[in-house]
């Protein structure tokens, strides 16, 4: 059974996205199958670990809030380009130290970090497990480390570990 | 549905305020990247467009669309999800070739170059001896 359909949910969405591109017919359905199937083939040929979801309801909390923040942060890039050179501002580089170690949590920060305006994934060392970032208006540190730690990786913490 | 003249007003004002919106905040990234100095300040500029630049666009389209078809269309998701996953992608090639270039110009700017030990610390994780020792048995 695992064997014929390795990636489930994997499955399920390529069906459900084939199905939005073109329209639902018996005939669709059938071509999606057999691509999603071939598809979940070549994924488990890259054997990619395996990502152990705990927290179903946490997952969509913390889509809700990085929303939020994502529009949040969009006002004030804005407001700070169209400000231009009248406002004082300082951007800088900052570390950051992260318990997280699940690659596909890791992932998933790296999604909310450079989908947010204002902050930028640099790198990620593995032997200190520490986060490099660019901070476009890095007026305190402690509130982005505060942001990073407590907001997202303490919700992909008990997602995933 | 199918004529545009059937168009409710009320719906085609909610329409006409997110494609400003979203048209807004691309155009506002793409000047912010202009203007902006350095190239670290001017990664954070386009991100304007890939995020809610990007999302009220779809939005006014899935609107316009599932009125004027009177069926929900969602196909519009697809695109919202295909940015956001392969944005970050370019960004952080993008960033880290800047930050290697830097680096190896010695530009006093930039963060250094992780120390060697951590180098090692890396490769002694990697090696992990105690699973090792245990797959060939001299441990038992």
């Amino acid at each position: 059974m695992s064997q014929l359909f390795p990636y489930p949910l994997l499955i399920i969405f390529l069906i459900i996205m084939w199905l939005l591109l073109t329209s639902f017919s018996l005939g669709q359905i059938i071509v999606g199958t057999v691509i999603a199937l071939v598809a979940a083939q070549g994924m488990a040929a890259l054997q990619p670990a395996k990502p152990r979801l705990k927290r179903w309801d946490l997952l969509l909390k913390l889509i809700g809030i990085v929303l939020y923040d994502i529009a949040r942060s969009n006002i004030a890039v804005t407001r700070i380009i169209l400000q231009g050179n009248k406002r004082k501002r300082k951007s800088g580089f900052m570390t950051i130290p992260l318990n997280l170690r699940d690659p596909i949590g890791l992932t998933i920060l790296a999604v909310i970090i450079t989908s947010t305006p204002g902050t930028a994934w640099l790198g990620y060392n593995f032997a200190q497990g520490t986060l490099l970032l660019h901070v476009f208006d890095l007026v305190d540190e402690a509130v982005w480390l505060d942001l990073i730690k407590n907001r997202y990786e303490y919700f992909l913490l008990e997602i995933f570990e | 549905m199918n004529h545009v003249a059937d168009f409710p007003l009320w719906m085609a004002w909610f329409v006409a305020a997110f494609l400003i919106i979203g048209a807004g905040l691309t155009l506002i990234g793409s000047f912010g990247l202009y203007r902006l100095r350095s190239f670290y300040d001017r990664i954070h500029a386009p991100t304007l467009g890939t995020s809610w630049g990007t999302a009220a666009i779809v939005l006014a389209s899935i609107i316009y669309f599932s009125v004027l078809q009177s069926r929900p269309v969602f196909h519009e998701i697809l695109i919202g999800i295909f940015v956001t996953i392969t944005t970050p992608v370019t960004f952080m090639l993008l960033g880290r070739a800047a930050l290697y270039r830097d680096r190896s110009e010695k530009n006093p700017e930039v963060p250094a170059m992780d120390s060697p030990k951590s180098i090692l610390d890396e490769l002694k994780l990697m090696d992990k001896p105690e699973s090792v020792y245990l797959e060939s048995g001299e441990r038992e």
